[in-house]
Protein backbone atom coordinates (compact mmCIF):
# COMPACT_ATOMS: atom_id res chain seq x y z
CA UNK A 1 0.00 0.00 0.00
CA UNK A 2 1.17 3.13 -0.98
CA UNK A 3 0.31 5.53 1.86
CA UNK A 4 0.91 9.45 1.55
CA UNK A 5 -0.03 11.57 4.60
CA UNK A 6 0.47 15.11 5.52
CA UNK A 7 1.47 17.59 8.44
CA UNK A 8 1.23 21.13 9.21
CA UNK A 9 2.96 22.85 11.70
CA UNK A 10 0.69 24.97 13.72
CA UNK A 11 0.67 26.96 17.15
CA UNK A 12 0.10 24.86 20.13
CA UNK A 13 -3.67 25.20 21.35
CA UNK A 14 -2.40 26.56 24.47
CA UNK A 15 -0.52 29.58 22.87
CA UNK A 16 -2.65 33.22 23.65
CA UNK A 17 -2.30 35.04 19.94
CA UNK A 18 -1.21 37.95 19.20
CA UNK A 19 -2.04 39.82 15.63
CA UNK A 20 0.56 41.54 13.76
CA UNK A 21 -0.04 44.32 10.90
CA UNK A 22 -3.43 43.95 11.50
CA UNK A 23 -3.65 40.31 9.01
CA UNK A 24 -1.51 37.75 10.38
CA UNK A 25 -0.49 35.75 13.36
CA UNK A 26 2.87 37.54 15.47
CA UNK A 27 4.61 34.45 15.70
CA UNK A 28 7.00 35.83 18.75
CA UNK A 29 7.20 33.88 21.83
CA UNK A 30 4.55 31.26 19.89
CA UNK A 31 5.56 27.46 20.61
CA UNK A 32 4.44 25.56 17.66
CA UNK A 33 3.50 22.04 17.36
CA UNK A 34 2.39 19.01 15.04
CA UNK A 35 -1.33 19.45 13.91
CA UNK A 36 -2.81 17.64 16.74
CA UNK A 37 -5.28 15.82 13.93
CA UNK A 38 -2.35 14.91 11.58
CA UNK A 39 -0.53 12.28 14.29
CA UNK A 40 -3.99 10.27 13.79
CA UNK A 41 -3.01 10.46 10.25
CA UNK A 42 0.38 9.50 10.68
CA UNK A 43 -1.00 6.64 12.86
CA UNK A 44 -3.06 5.72 10.72
CA UNK A 45 -1.01 5.86 7.95
CA UNK A 46 1.48 3.13 10.24
CA UNK A 47 -1.45 0.80 11.16
CA UNK A 48 -2.31 0.57 7.44
CA UNK A 49 0.90 0.24 6.41
CA UNK A 50 1.50 -3.00 8.68
CA UNK A 51 -1.92 -4.69 7.62
CA UNK A 52 -1.42 -4.88 4.51
CA UNK A 53 1.98 -6.53 4.72
CA UNK A 54 4.22 -3.85 2.85
CA UNK A 55 3.96 -0.14 1.94
CA UNK A 56 5.41 3.14 1.44
CA UNK A 57 4.50 5.94 3.52
CA UNK A 58 5.40 9.38 2.61
CA UNK A 59 5.03 12.25 4.75
CA UNK A 60 4.12 15.69 2.48
CA UNK A 61 4.11 19.42 4.17
CA UNK A 62 3.46 22.54 2.78
CA UNK A 63 4.82 24.69 4.85
CA UNK A 64 8.37 27.10 5.79
CA UNK A 65 11.58 25.83 6.48
CA UNK A 66 10.94 25.40 10.21
CA UNK A 67 7.94 22.79 9.27
CA UNK A 68 10.98 20.30 8.63
CA UNK A 69 10.75 19.68 12.60
CA UNK A 70 6.83 18.61 12.16
CA UNK A 71 8.40 16.73 9.14
CA UNK A 72 10.84 14.98 11.20
CA UNK A 73 8.61 13.67 14.06
CA UNK A 74 6.31 11.78 11.52
CA UNK A 75 9.58 10.48 10.07
CA UNK A 76 10.41 9.28 13.94
CA UNK A 77 7.05 8.26 14.67
CA UNK A 78 7.56 5.68 11.60
CA UNK A 79 7.01 7.77 8.16
CA UNK A 80 9.25 6.22 5.22
CA UNK A 81 10.40 9.47 3.48
CA UNK A 82 9.75 13.32 3.93
CA UNK A 83 9.06 16.14 1.36
CA UNK A 84 8.66 19.67 2.61
CA UNK A 85 7.09 21.77 -0.50
CA UNK A 86 8.65 25.22 0.81
CA UNK A 87 7.48 28.59 0.69
CA UNK A 88 7.90 31.21 3.31
CA UNK A 89 4.29 32.26 2.97
CA UNK A 90 2.85 28.93 3.28
CA UNK A 91 2.11 29.39 6.81
CA UNK A 92 -0.60 31.99 5.79
CA UNK A 93 -2.15 30.01 3.02
CA UNK A 94 -5.66 29.40 2.81
CA UNK A 95 -7.23 26.02 2.51
CA UNK A 96 -7.39 26.22 -1.25
CA UNK A 97 -4.32 27.60 -2.22
CA UNK A 98 -2.77 24.94 -0.06
CA UNK A 99 -4.86 21.98 -1.82
CA UNK A 100 -3.64 23.25 -5.00
CA UNK A 101 -0.26 23.17 -4.31
CA UNK A 102 -0.26 19.72 -2.35
CA UNK A 103 -2.26 18.38 -5.46
CA UNK A 104 0.12 19.16 -7.67
CA UNK A 105 2.87 17.72 -5.93
CA UNK A 106 0.70 14.29 -5.28
CA UNK A 107 -0.19 14.27 -8.83
CA UNK A 108 3.32 13.81 -9.85
CA UNK A 109 3.12 10.19 -7.44
CA UNK A 110 1.42 6.76 -6.95
CA UNK A 111 -0.76 6.33 -4.33
CA UNK A 112 -3.30 4.03 -3.19
CA UNK A 113 -4.09 6.50 -0.12
CA UNK A 114 -3.78 9.80 1.09
CA UNK A 115 -4.71 10.20 4.98
CA UNK A 116 -5.20 14.14 6.32
CA UNK A 117 -6.00 15.11 9.35
CA UNK A 118 -9.41 16.26 9.61
CA UNK A 119 -8.57 19.81 10.11
CA UNK A 120 -5.76 21.98 11.66
CA UNK A 121 -5.97 23.62 14.73
CA UNK A 122 -4.69 26.98 13.24
CA UNK A 123 -7.22 27.99 10.60
CA UNK A 124 -9.84 25.59 10.79
CA UNK A 125 -11.21 24.97 7.02
CA UNK A 126 -11.55 21.30 7.13
CA UNK A 127 -11.18 21.68 3.21
CA UNK A 128 -7.74 20.54 2.36
CA UNK A 129 -8.46 16.76 2.14
CA UNK A 130 -11.51 17.42 0.33
CA UNK A 131 -10.40 20.23 -1.97
CA UNK A 132 -7.48 17.47 -2.78
CA UNK A 133 -9.56 14.90 -3.52
CA UNK A 134 -11.96 16.16 -5.70
CA UNK A 135 -9.03 17.96 -7.93
CA UNK A 136 -7.23 14.47 -8.39
CA UNK A 137 -11.21 12.87 -8.96
CA UNK A 138 -10.91 10.26 -6.34
CA UNK A 139 -13.12 9.83 -3.35
CA UNK A 140 -12.58 11.15 0.25
CA UNK A 141 -14.03 10.50 3.53
CA UNK A 142 -13.88 13.25 5.95
CA UNK A 143 -13.68 13.10 9.83
CA UNK A 144 -13.09 9.34 10.37
CA UNK A 145 -13.34 7.75 13.40
CA UNK A 146 -12.89 4.00 12.27
CA UNK A 147 -11.36 2.16 9.15
CA UNK A 148 -11.41 -0.76 7.32
CA UNK A 149 -9.67 -1.60 3.86
CA UNK A 150 -10.28 -4.84 2.92
CA UNK A 151 -9.98 -5.86 -1.17
CA UNK A 152 -9.00 -2.82 -2.56
CA UNK A 153 -12.82 -1.26 -0.78
CA UNK A 154 -12.66 1.22 1.98
CA UNK A 155 -15.05 1.55 4.96
CA UNK A 156 -15.00 4.07 7.52
CA UNK A 157 -17.55 5.41 9.94
CA UNK A 158 -17.92 9.19 11.10
CA UNK A 159 -19.73 10.87 13.44
CA UNK A 160 -22.03 13.30 12.04
CA UNK A 161 -25.01 15.61 13.74
CA UNK A 162 -26.83 13.35 16.16
CA UNK A 163 -25.66 9.75 14.48
CA UNK A 164 -23.49 8.00 12.50
CA UNK A 165 -22.42 7.46 8.98
CA UNK A 166 -20.99 4.20 7.75
CA UNK A 167 -19.13 5.42 3.98
CA UNK A 168 -17.99 3.33 1.91
CA UNK A 169 -15.71 4.26 -1.47
CA UNK A 170 -13.07 2.47 -3.42
CA UNK A 171 -9.15 2.83 -3.48
CA UNK A 172 -7.47 5.12 -4.35
CA UNK A 173 -9.21 6.98 -1.69
CA UNK A 174 -8.27 9.87 0.53
CA UNK A 175 -9.17 10.06 4.36
CA UNK A 176 -9.46 13.16 6.73
CA UNK A 177 -9.01 11.50 10.41
CA UNK A 178 -11.21 12.36 13.59
CA UNK A 179 -9.80 12.27 17.24
CA UNK A 180 -10.99 8.70 18.56
CA UNK A 181 -9.46 7.02 15.17
CA UNK A 182 -6.52 5.71 17.12
CA UNK A 183 -3.90 6.11 19.80
CA UNK A 184 -1.31 7.83 18.02
CA UNK A 185 2.52 6.49 19.39
CA UNK A 186 5.09 8.72 20.89
CA UNK A 187 8.23 8.14 18.90
CA UNK A 188 10.67 6.26 20.66
CA UNK A 189 14.85 6.93 20.38
CA UNK A 190 15.37 4.58 18.27
CA UNK A 191 12.57 5.55 16.07
CA UNK A 192 14.34 9.56 16.74
CA UNK A 193 17.68 8.48 15.40
CA UNK A 194 16.46 6.25 12.44
CA UNK A 195 14.66 9.56 11.45
CA UNK A 196 17.75 11.06 10.74
CA UNK A 197 18.88 8.86 8.53
CA UNK A 198 15.48 8.66 6.21
CA UNK A 199 15.33 11.18 3.08
CA UNK A 200 13.49 14.46 3.38
CA UNK A 201 13.02 16.41 0.18
CA UNK A 202 13.00 20.03 0.39
CA UNK A 203 11.81 21.54 -2.67
CA UNK A 204 10.93 25.53 -3.42
CA UNK A 205 7.17 25.83 -4.37
CA UNK A 206 5.45 28.85 -6.11
CA UNK A 207 1.78 28.81 -4.85
CA UNK A 208 0.83 31.12 -7.39
CA UNK A 209 -2.32 34.12 -6.53
CA UNK A 210 -3.71 32.98 -3.50
CA UNK A 211 -7.70 31.99 -3.46
CA UNK A 212 -8.31 33.91 -0.46
CA UNK A 213 -7.43 37.30 0.43
CA UNK A 214 -7.26 37.94 4.37
CA UNK A 215 -8.76 41.71 4.64
CA UNK A 216 -7.90 41.84 8.33
CA UNK A 217 -7.54 40.08 11.46
CA UNK A 218 -8.71 41.17 15.17
CA UNK A 219 -9.46 39.94 18.59
CA UNK A 220 -12.96 38.73 19.50
CA UNK A 221 -14.98 41.14 21.22
CA UNK A 222 -14.77 40.88 25.26
CA UNK A 223 -17.95 39.36 26.67
CA UNK A 224 -19.38 41.58 29.38
CA UNK A 225 -18.06 41.20 32.73
CA UNK A 226 -20.81 38.74 34.34
CA UNK A 227 -21.16 38.41 37.97
CA UNK A 228 -20.86 35.82 40.83
CA UNK A 229 -24.58 35.34 42.29
CA UNK A 230 -23.72 33.46 45.41
CA UNK A 231 -22.49 30.27 46.90
CA UNK A 232 -24.08 26.64 47.13
CA UNK A 233 -27.44 25.93 46.79
CA UNK A 234 -29.00 29.32 48.60
CA UNK A 235 -28.03 31.13 44.69
CA UNK A 236 -30.02 28.80 42.69
CA UNK A 237 -33.34 30.58 43.27
CA UNK A 238 -31.31 34.30 41.76
CA UNK A 239 -29.82 32.21 39.10
CA UNK A 240 -33.71 31.14 37.69
CA UNK A 241 -34.59 34.59 37.99
CA UNK A 242 -31.36 35.87 36.52
CA UNK A 243 -32.01 33.58 33.78
CA UNK A 244 -35.74 34.20 33.37
CA UNK A 245 -35.89 38.16 33.63
CA UNK A 246 -32.36 39.56 32.72
CA UNK A 247 -30.99 36.49 29.97
CA UNK A 248 -34.21 35.59 29.23
CA UNK A 249 -33.47 32.57 28.28
CA UNK A 250 -36.01 30.69 30.08
CA UNK B 1 -27.62 39.91 -11.39
CA UNK B 2 -26.45 37.89 -8.37
CA UNK B 3 -27.13 34.73 -8.15
CA UNK B 4 -26.56 32.92 -5.11
CA UNK B 5 -27.07 28.95 -4.18
CA UNK B 6 -27.80 26.96 -1.07
CA UNK B 7 -27.03 23.73 -0.53
CA UNK B 8 -29.94 22.20 1.59
CA UNK B 9 -28.98 19.20 4.24
CA UNK B 10 -31.37 16.34 4.36
CA UNK B 11 -31.46 13.68 6.40
CA UNK B 12 -34.13 10.42 6.19
CA UNK B 13 -35.99 13.05 4.04
CA UNK B 14 -36.17 15.65 6.52
CA UNK B 15 -34.45 19.30 6.34
CA UNK B 16 -31.49 19.55 8.74
CA UNK B 17 -32.13 22.55 11.12
CA UNK B 18 -28.89 24.76 10.02
CA UNK B 19 -30.19 24.92 6.44
CA UNK B 20 -33.08 27.32 6.51
CA UNK B 21 -30.24 29.80 8.11
CA UNK B 22 -27.79 29.38 5.52
CA UNK B 23 -31.20 30.17 3.17
CA UNK B 24 -31.53 33.45 4.87
CA UNK B 25 -28.14 34.29 5.20
CA UNK B 26 -28.20 34.03 1.47
CA UNK B 27 -31.29 36.01 1.02
CA UNK B 28 -29.82 38.70 2.95
CA UNK B 29 -26.66 38.61 1.03
CA UNK B 30 -28.44 38.99 -2.32
CA UNK B 31 -30.22 41.78 -0.96
CA UNK B 32 -27.08 43.26 0.12
CA UNK B 33 -25.36 42.94 -3.34
CA UNK B 34 -28.60 44.98 -5.03
CA UNK B 35 -31.14 42.42 -5.37
CA UNK B 36 -30.77 38.86 -6.26
CA UNK B 37 -32.29 35.56 -6.81
CA UNK B 38 -31.49 32.73 -4.17
CA UNK B 39 -31.54 29.05 -5.44
CA UNK B 40 -31.49 25.90 -2.64
CA UNK B 41 -30.62 22.50 -4.06
CA UNK B 42 -31.08 19.42 -2.42
CA UNK B 43 -28.75 16.69 -3.26
CA UNK B 44 -30.94 13.96 -2.78
CA UNK B 45 -34.38 13.80 -2.75
CA UNK B 46 -36.86 15.26 -0.16
CA UNK B 47 -40.25 16.19 0.09
CA UNK B 48 -39.59 20.10 0.02
CA UNK B 49 -41.94 22.51 2.21
CA UNK B 50 -42.07 25.08 -0.62
CA UNK B 51 -43.30 27.97 1.98
CA UNK B 52 -40.90 27.66 4.57
CA UNK B 53 -37.94 27.32 2.60
CA UNK B 54 -39.85 30.73 0.38
CA UNK B 55 -40.52 31.63 3.94
CA UNK B 56 -36.66 31.37 4.60
CA UNK B 57 -35.46 33.71 1.84
CA UNK B 58 -35.22 30.73 -1.14
CA UNK B 59 -36.99 32.02 -4.82
CA UNK B 60 -36.27 28.74 -6.19
CA UNK B 61 -35.86 24.82 -4.95
CA UNK B 62 -34.14 21.99 -6.83
CA UNK B 63 -33.74 18.48 -5.93
CA UNK B 64 -31.61 16.44 -7.14
CA UNK B 65 -32.49 12.62 -7.70
CA UNK B 66 -30.23 10.55 -5.58
CA UNK B 67 -31.28 8.34 -3.13
CA UNK B 68 -28.90 7.89 -0.95
CA UNK B 69 -25.68 10.40 -0.23
CA UNK B 70 -22.67 10.67 -2.00
CA UNK B 71 -19.98 13.25 -0.78
CA UNK B 72 -18.71 13.54 -3.81
CA UNK B 73 -21.81 12.97 -5.95
CA UNK B 74 -23.05 16.10 -4.24
CA UNK B 75 -20.08 17.96 -5.11
CA UNK B 76 -19.99 17.02 -8.80
CA UNK B 77 -24.38 17.99 -9.03
CA UNK B 78 -23.70 21.23 -6.80
CA UNK B 79 -20.77 22.25 -8.88
CA UNK B 80 -22.99 21.67 -11.77
CA UNK B 81 -25.87 23.60 -10.89
CA UNK B 82 -23.70 26.24 -9.73
CA UNK B 83 -22.47 26.44 -13.74
CA UNK B 84 -25.78 26.26 -14.88
CA UNK B 85 -26.92 29.21 -13.11
CA UNK B 86 -23.97 31.41 -13.49
CA UNK B 87 -23.97 31.95 -9.60
CA UNK B 88 -21.79 34.06 -7.82
CA UNK B 89 -21.68 32.25 -4.50
CA UNK B 90 -22.70 29.20 -2.95
CA UNK B 91 -23.78 29.03 0.50
CA UNK B 92 -23.76 25.68 3.35
CA UNK B 93 -23.96 25.01 6.60
CA UNK B 94 -20.64 23.99 8.59
CA UNK B 95 -21.73 20.48 9.16
CA UNK B 96 -19.79 17.56 9.42
CA UNK B 97 -21.20 16.88 5.69
CA UNK B 98 -21.07 21.15 4.89
CA UNK B 99 -17.84 21.58 5.66
CA UNK B 100 -16.60 18.51 3.95
CA UNK B 101 -18.85 19.99 0.75
CA UNK B 102 -17.39 23.09 0.79
CA UNK B 103 -13.63 22.19 0.32
CA UNK B 104 -14.39 19.82 -2.82
CA UNK B 105 -17.12 22.50 -4.30
CA UNK B 106 -14.60 25.13 -4.23
CA UNK B 107 -11.89 22.49 -5.56
CA UNK B 108 -14.88 21.70 -8.66
CA UNK B 109 -15.18 25.30 -9.35
CA UNK B 110 -11.48 25.63 -9.17
CA UNK B 111 -12.41 28.66 -6.62
CA UNK B 112 -11.31 29.82 -2.56
CA UNK B 113 -13.37 28.94 0.09
CA UNK B 114 -14.66 30.66 3.85
CA UNK B 115 -15.26 27.94 6.14
CA UNK B 116 -17.11 28.29 9.27
CA UNK B 117 -17.80 31.65 9.04
CA UNK B 118 -20.30 33.40 11.60
CA UNK B 119 -20.87 36.60 9.50
CA UNK B 120 -20.93 37.74 6.14
CA UNK B 121 -20.67 41.41 5.00
CA UNK B 122 -21.73 42.84 1.00
CA UNK B 123 -19.61 46.10 1.68
CA UNK B 124 -19.13 47.50 -1.54
CA UNK B 125 -20.65 45.17 -3.49
CA UNK B 126 -18.24 41.95 -2.75
CA UNK B 127 -19.13 39.19 -0.15
CA UNK B 128 -16.67 39.57 2.16
CA UNK B 129 -16.95 36.61 5.50
CA UNK B 130 -16.20 36.98 9.12
CA UNK B 131 -14.24 33.71 11.09
CA UNK B 132 -13.48 32.21 14.24
CA UNK B 133 -9.50 31.62 13.84
CA UNK B 134 -7.12 29.39 16.51
CA UNK B 135 -10.12 28.15 18.04
CA UNK B 136 -12.05 31.67 18.56
CA UNK B 137 -8.90 32.99 19.81
CA UNK B 138 -8.77 35.70 17.28
CA UNK B 139 -11.12 36.53 14.27
CA UNK B 140 -10.27 37.27 10.23
CA UNK B 141 -12.13 38.63 7.64
CA UNK B 142 -11.47 37.16 4.29
CA UNK B 143 -12.62 37.64 0.90
CA UNK B 144 -12.92 34.57 -1.81
CA UNK B 145 -10.88 35.51 -5.10
CA UNK B 146 -12.10 33.03 -7.56
CA UNK B 147 -15.18 32.32 -9.71
CA UNK B 148 -17.30 31.34 -7.09
CA UNK B 149 -17.52 32.93 -3.69
CA UNK B 150 -17.65 28.94 -1.50
CA UNK B 151 -18.32 29.63 1.74
CA UNK B 152 -20.02 27.56 4.90
CA UNK B 153 -21.55 29.24 7.23
CA UNK B 154 -21.70 27.82 11.10
CA UNK B 155 -24.86 27.05 12.66
CA UNK B 156 -26.88 28.87 15.56
CA UNK B 157 -24.70 32.25 14.19
CA UNK B 158 -27.69 33.26 10.47
CA UNK B 159 -31.48 33.27 10.95
CA UNK B 160 -33.63 32.31 7.91
CA UNK B 161 -35.59 35.55 6.09
CA UNK B 162 -39.27 35.26 7.86
CA UNK B 163 -40.32 36.98 4.88
CA UNK B 164 -43.37 34.89 3.99
CA UNK B 165 -44.00 34.11 -0.17
CA UNK B 166 -43.28 30.34 -1.73
CA UNK B 167 -40.66 28.70 -3.26
CA UNK B 168 -40.94 27.63 -6.93
CA UNK B 169 -39.78 23.56 -6.90
CA UNK B 170 -38.59 21.77 -9.65
CA UNK B 171 -36.39 18.77 -10.11
CA UNK B 172 -32.59 18.27 -11.32
CA UNK B 173 -30.69 15.43 -11.99
CA UNK B 174 -27.95 14.42 -9.67
CA UNK B 175 -24.33 12.99 -10.29
CA UNK B 176 -23.51 9.78 -8.99
CA UNK B 177 -20.07 9.77 -6.76
CA UNK B 178 -17.64 6.87 -5.60
CA UNK B 179 -18.32 7.12 -1.85
CA UNK B 180 -21.67 6.38 -0.51
CA UNK B 181 -23.20 6.43 2.64
CA UNK B 182 -24.28 3.06 3.11
CA UNK B 183 -25.94 3.30 6.89
CA UNK B 184 -26.76 6.17 9.31
CA UNK B 185 -27.45 4.78 12.77
CA UNK B 186 -29.14 7.73 14.82
CA UNK B 187 -27.41 8.56 18.05
CA UNK B 188 -29.16 6.67 21.03
CA UNK B 189 -30.36 8.82 24.18
CA UNK B 190 -32.83 11.07 22.34
CA UNK B 191 -30.45 14.04 23.53
CA UNK B 192 -29.77 16.23 20.48
CA UNK B 193 -26.23 16.81 19.13
CA UNK B 194 -23.87 19.56 21.46
CA UNK B 195 -23.37 21.30 17.80
CA UNK B 196 -26.97 21.85 17.36
CA UNK B 197 -28.61 22.29 20.46
CA UNK B 198 -29.97 25.60 22.26
CA UNK B 199 -29.27 24.66 25.74
CA UNK B 200 -25.86 23.00 26.46
CA UNK B 201 -25.23 21.08 30.06
CA UNK B 202 -21.76 20.48 30.45
CA UNK B 203 -19.11 18.95 32.64
CA UNK B 204 -15.11 19.03 33.74
CA UNK B 205 -13.38 17.13 35.83
CA UNK B 206 -14.66 18.94 38.94
CA UNK B 207 -18.05 16.63 38.37
CA UNK B 208 -15.52 13.76 40.11
CA UNK B 209 -16.38 10.83 37.76
CA UNK B 210 -18.37 9.62 34.97
CA UNK B 211 -20.80 8.16 37.88
CA UNK B 212 -21.57 11.89 38.89
CA UNK B 213 -23.35 12.67 34.98
CA UNK B 214 -26.51 11.82 36.32
CA UNK B 215 -26.68 14.98 38.09
CA UNK B 216 -26.07 16.37 34.62
CA UNK B 217 -28.57 14.25 32.76
CA UNK B 218 -30.87 15.78 35.59
CA UNK B 219 -30.57 19.28 34.84
CA UNK B 220 -30.83 18.71 30.81
CA UNK B 221 -33.81 16.87 31.45
CA UNK B 222 -35.49 20.09 32.94
CA UNK B 223 -33.92 21.87 29.86
CA UNK B 224 -36.64 20.97 26.88
CA UNK B 225 -33.84 20.63 23.52
CA UNK B 226 -30.54 20.80 25.93
CA UNK B 227 -27.36 18.59 25.29
CA UNK B 228 -24.82 17.45 27.44
CA UNK B 229 -21.34 18.80 26.82
CA UNK B 230 -17.89 17.64 28.11
CA UNK B 231 -14.85 19.07 28.55
CA UNK B 232 -11.39 17.66 26.92
CA UNK B 233 -10.23 16.48 30.50
CA UNK B 234 -13.56 14.13 30.86
CA UNK B 235 -13.63 12.76 27.13
CA UNK B 236 -9.18 12.02 27.50
CA UNK B 237 -10.57 10.69 30.82
CA UNK B 238 -12.60 8.16 28.85
CA UNK B 239 -15.53 9.76 31.17
CA UNK B 240 -17.45 10.85 28.04
CA UNK B 241 -17.35 10.02 24.18
CA UNK B 242 -15.86 12.60 22.31
CA UNK B 243 -18.73 13.47 20.13
CA UNK B 244 -19.71 15.85 23.37
CA UNK B 245 -16.33 17.03 23.87
CA UNK B 246 -16.70 21.26 23.40
CA UNK B 247 -13.36 22.95 23.15
CA UNK B 248 -10.99 23.57 20.09
CA UNK B 249 -10.06 19.86 19.49
CA UNK B 250 -13.60 19.30 19.84
CA UNK B 251 -17.54 20.71 18.58
CA UNK B 252 -17.75 24.82 18.87
CA UNK B 253 -21.02 25.38 20.23
CA UNK B 254 -23.23 28.91 20.21
CA UNK B 255 -26.22 28.01 22.44
CA UNK B 256 -28.59 30.74 24.35
CA UNK B 257 -27.58 28.89 27.43
CA UNK B 258 -24.42 26.99 28.32
CA UNK B 259 -24.27 25.54 31.99
CA UNK B 260 -20.51 24.66 32.72
CA UNK B 261 -20.30 22.21 35.66
CA UNK B 262 -17.17 21.89 37.23
CA UNK B 263 -15.11 23.08 34.37
CA UNK B 264 -12.40 25.79 35.39
CA UNK B 265 -11.98 27.09 31.99
CA UNK B 266 -8.99 26.19 29.90
CA UNK B 267 -8.52 28.32 26.95
CA UNK B 268 -8.99 25.62 24.71
CA UNK B 269 -12.28 24.94 26.05
CA UNK B 270 -13.21 28.71 26.46
CA UNK B 271 -12.64 29.01 22.56
CA UNK B 272 -14.96 25.78 21.98
CA UNK B 273 -18.37 27.96 23.64
CA UNK B 274 -16.87 31.69 24.01
CA UNK B 275 -20.03 32.23 21.60
CA UNK B 276 -22.86 31.30 23.78
CA UNK B 277 -25.51 34.08 24.59
CA UNK B 278 -25.72 33.06 28.23
CA UNK B 279 -22.76 31.17 30.31
CA UNK B 280 -23.66 29.70 34.14
CA UNK B 281 -20.30 28.65 35.99
CA UNK B 282 -20.64 26.33 38.91
CA UNK B 283 -17.32 25.55 40.18
CA UNK B 284 -16.15 25.17 43.92
CA UNK B 285 -12.99 26.73 43.15
CA UNK B 286 -13.41 30.91 43.17
CA UNK B 287 -10.32 31.93 41.30
CA UNK B 288 -11.50 29.40 38.16
CA UNK B 289 -11.07 31.32 34.86
CA UNK B 290 -14.60 30.28 34.07
CA UNK B 291 -15.79 32.89 36.07
CA UNK B 292 -14.35 35.84 34.12
CA UNK B 293 -16.28 34.55 31.12
CA UNK B 294 -20.05 33.46 32.97
CA UNK B 295 -22.42 35.81 32.91
CA UNK B 296 -23.48 34.37 35.90
CA UNK B 297 -21.99 31.92 38.81
CA UNK B 298 -22.40 30.01 42.09
CA UNK B 299 -19.02 28.98 43.58
CA UNK B 300 -19.27 25.61 45.62
CA UNK B 301 -19.98 22.09 45.44
CA UNK B 302 -22.26 20.34 42.22
CA UNK B 303 -23.08 17.39 44.11
CA UNK B 304 -25.16 19.85 46.23
CA UNK B 305 -26.30 22.15 43.82
CA UNK B 306 -27.23 20.94 40.54
CA UNK B 307 -29.69 18.23 41.93
CA UNK B 308 -31.88 21.53 43.52
CA UNK B 309 -31.17 23.34 39.82
CA UNK B 310 -32.87 20.51 38.27
CA UNK B 311 -35.30 20.84 40.51
CA UNK B 312 -36.09 24.45 40.35
CA UNK B 313 -35.19 24.36 36.38
CA UNK B 314 -38.08 21.27 36.29
CA UNK B 315 -40.49 23.87 38.11
CA UNK B 316 -39.99 26.96 35.54
CA UNK B 317 -39.67 24.98 32.27
CA UNK B 318 -42.66 22.50 32.72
Amino acid sequence: MKIITFVKRVPSTTTRVLIKDGNALDPTGVEFILNPYDEFAIEEAIQQKDKSGDGHILVMSFGSADSQKELRTALAMGADEALLLQNPDAPNADGATTARTLTAAVKAREFDLLLFGKQSVDKEQHGVGPAVATALGIPCITEVTKLDITDGTVRAEREVEGGREIIEAPLPCAITCQKGLNQPRFASLKGIMAAKRKTLDIVDTDMGTPLVEVLKMEMPPERPAGRILGEGVAAVPALITALREEAKVL
Amino acid sequence: MTHILVILETRDGVLRPASLEAVGAARIAADGLGGGTVTALACETFSADASSLGNAGADKVLIASATEHSADGAALTAARVAKELEASAVFLSATVRGKDLCGRLAAALESGFAADCTSAHTNGGSLSFTRPIYGGKALQTIQVNGPVVVASLRPNYFSSAERGGEAVVEETSAESGKGRVVKIAAKEGGRPDVAEANRVVSGGRGMGGESAWHLLEAVSDALPGSALGASRAVVDSGWRPHSEQVGQTGKVVAPELYIACGISGAIQHLAGMNGSQCIVAINKDADAPIFQHATYGIVGDVAEILPVLAEELAKVTE
